[in-house]
């Protein structure tokens, strides 16, 4: 394996949903790479098809939905082609995921310590009872979890929602995995709940060297949490680069358009910027760009699909016309 | 401000008991240590909404906020203290005094899915309480409804369309319209964009602010997100565990919040203009409402707690014109 080549690298993904009206193109092309180490934000309104990207990477969509195309590169194997048993290695060992409802991980009539254990001796049946149950405990206290050695008998119902969040985390990060997805994991949160987890997963991603894609609705979040950002509208992602450069000087109408919807300081009680209309029918798409319908900027070029393009260095829109007068 | 508050609370409580079962019962007869779980889940708080005033409630979950929504429009009776109308005792109104009071203020709630019935119109959610309380004559309901959903941005001609056909946006856009159609002077709105998309947030707080112009309306807007609220709010209370520790005029409030629970809200709450930050969060989790800590409910999660944090509930005091603030330290030299 190369130097060069990133931990994740997602090459013309179409995850599709074959439903009875018809197919649903959920993810219509979206390739991105993630490097070693690297936070990701992933950003998205619903129906943008973010969580079925999250998915697709961990081999987790159900039918009617597949793959239809394109390659997920994770450490040089493509996912979309390794068999089931193979997957099942990987999950919760090199890639791990953390869901906006922490009880789609936790089992709710299991104790902790059944669960956690039964995480490490799957991948490692090596490993002897008493120390996966060592590792479960320092996993447990790792996430801020109070009293970890008597928290460990307790099940799922006896926890409050921040810290069934902390357990799903703690048991995702179990086995140091390379990568970790983290599907709007702080939605449901309260505020200063959510800032201690975030805290929490940023510190021990840092440490353990583990790669992170964040999806979210919240730019607020990405732009406390990520490196990079990549936007996504309609299945496809309209706008990627670094955190500064997509959240201060935004080049794609929707990402401009989302980023001043919300509400800032400096515009106390202004009308807020808004996007008209609202996001089309996954069935119904315009042609062409699938914004354009709601797109101040669209024209007659915009019939036609635009190509993801390099307009700054490392700043990626996918616009026949990008506001390109706030990035210089 | 001159005029009267159009509604105002005093010392207001809301406890919610849960009756003991059988065996409890029999337990507590065989002399077990058995008593009845009362959750205070509003203790004494004040409370008063200007005309064309919009006042910000802010709290995490299970601090009372929506509960105090409730009470203010009439949907739960307080277990203690007063609701003044315009400077009438809500409890000492007749029913039909106090029916045609309440017409005044109304509510919108959170879930728009939750709060519109799946088998009725339009026409009929927006149209029945005119209707009902005869506001307006059978001949004008119709170019009525179609003035205010036009108003609230909605095409006239999804009267006769049911809630399941709707986005999430215009269910919550019908919600509005069914509170408008009273012609209240004051509206609840409790937690009414959390449960929309960002791009759609921004047109429901827009549409919020433009009514408020057209129809003088004040509102006691409820939130857990400290943007929205900072965005739309005149004036702000934050609440902890049933309580208010601070109140004050917006800008007065995020230019220098007093009380240490509002500091760590403010610090916390993720900005647009803050990037890949690390700080040390406050930290604890919020305390069960059912046995809350002593003293000042935030101690044990407060950076700057004293002995006498843990003894002695700390009154709202008056700290500067316009604003209080629940906090011990603001007593020391």
């Amino acid at each position: 394996m190369s130097a060069a080549q990133p931990l994740l690298a997602v090459r013309d993904l179409h995850t599709h949903f074959f439903t009875r009206l018809g197919v649903v193109r959920a993810v219509d092309g979206v390739s991105f790479t993630v490097g070693r180490g690297e936070v990701l934000g992933l950003v998205g309104e619903s129906g943008s098809g973010k969580t079925v990207t999250g998915f697709s990477i961990l081999g987790l969509v159900d039918p009617p939905g597949r793959i239809a195309g394109g390659r997920i590169l994770f450490e040089g194997v493509d996912l979309t082609r390794l068999p089931e048993a193979r997957l099942r290695e990987l999950r919760g060992e090199r890639i791990a995921m953390i869901f906006q409802d922490p009880m789609m991980t936790l089992n709710p009539v299991l104790r902790i310590e059944t669960q956690m254990v039964e995480a490490i001796r799957a991948h490692h049946p090596e490993v002897a009872a008493a120390e996966a149950r060592r590792r479960a405990r320092d996993g447990l206290a790792r996430v801020g979890i109070p009293a970890a050695e008597e928290r460990l008998a307790a099940y799922p119902h006896q926890f409050s929602g921040g810290m069934r969040q902390r357990v799903a985390i703690a048991i995702a990060l179990l086995n140091r995995p390379a990568l970790l997805i983290a599907d709007e994991p702080t939605t449901a949160l309260d505020v200063t709940i959510q800032a201690q987890i975030l805290h929490e997963v940023r510190r021990l991603c840092a440490e353990s060297g583990t790669a992170l894609v964040w999806i979210t609705h919240d730019l607020a979040v990405v732009g406390g949490l990520a490196d990079r950002v990549a936007v996504m509208y309609a299945g496809r992602i309209v706008e990627e680069g670094p955190v500064d450069a997509v959240l201060d000087h935004p080049l794609h109408p929707y990402a401009k358009g989302l980023i001043g919807s919300v509400p800032s300081r400096n515009r106390r009680g202004a009308p807020l910027q808004q996007i008209p209309g609202m996001t089309p029918s996954p069935l119904r798409l315009p042609a062409g760009c699938s914004f354009r319908t709601r797109c101040e900027r669209a024209d007659g070029e915009c019939r036609e699909m635009p190509e993801l393009m390099s307009v700054p260095a490392r700043h990626l829109v996918r616009c026949f016309h990008p506001h390109l007068e706030a990035a210089s | 401000m001159s005029a009267a508050p159009l509604v105002e609370l005093r010392q207001v409580s809301k406890r919610f008991q849960r009756p003991l079962d059988l065996a409890e019962k029999m337990a507590r007869h065989l002399g077990a240590a058995v008593s009845e779980r009362v959750v205070h889940a509003v203790d004494r708080v004040d409370l008063s909404v200007f005309p064309r005033e919009v006042v910000g409630l802010v709290g995490e979950s299970g601090c009372g906020k929506s509960t105090l929504g409730r009470v203010v429009v009439g949907l739960y009776e307080p277990s203690d203290g007063a609701v003044l109308l315009r400077g009438v005792d809500r409890a000492g109104l007749d029913r039909e005094a106090r029916r045609r009071a309440q017409l005044h203020a109304q509510m919108i709630f959170q879930d728009p899915f939750a709060s519109l019935n799946p088998r009725l119109k339009v026409r009929e959610i927006v149209g029945e309480a005119p209707r009902v309380h005869r506001l307006v004559a059978r001949r004008d309901l119709d170019p009525m409804l179609d003035d205010l959903l036009r108003r609230v941005g909605l095409d006239p001609s999804y009267k006769s369309r049911y809630p399941h056909q709707f986005s999430g946006g215009q269910r919550q856009r019908i919600g509005i319209a069914r509170a408008l159609a009273v012609a209240p002077e004051f509206v609840v709105c409790d937690e009414p964009v959390a449960a929309l998309d960002v791009s759609i947030q921004a047109q429901i707080i827009n549409l919020f602010g433009r009514l408020r112009e057209e129809l003088d309306l004040a509102y006691l807007f409820i939130s857990h997100d400290l943007g929205v609220v900072e965005h739309i709010a005149d004036r702000i209370l934050i609440m902890y565990l049933g309580r208010i520790v601070e109140s004050a005029p917006t800008e007065a409030l995020f230019g220098a919040p007093n009380h240490p629970y509002t500091q760590a809200l403010l610090a916390e709450v993720p900005r647009l203009d803050v990037r890949r930050r690390s700080f040390a969060p406050v930290k604890g989790e919020i305390p069960s409402p059912l046995d809350p800590p002593s003293g000042c409910h935030f101690h044990p999660r407060c950076p700057h707690a004293m002995e006498r944090c843990r003894r002695e509930a700390p009154a709202l005091r008056e700290i500067a014109p316009g604003r209080h603030s629940a906090c011990h330290l603001n007593e020391r030299g």
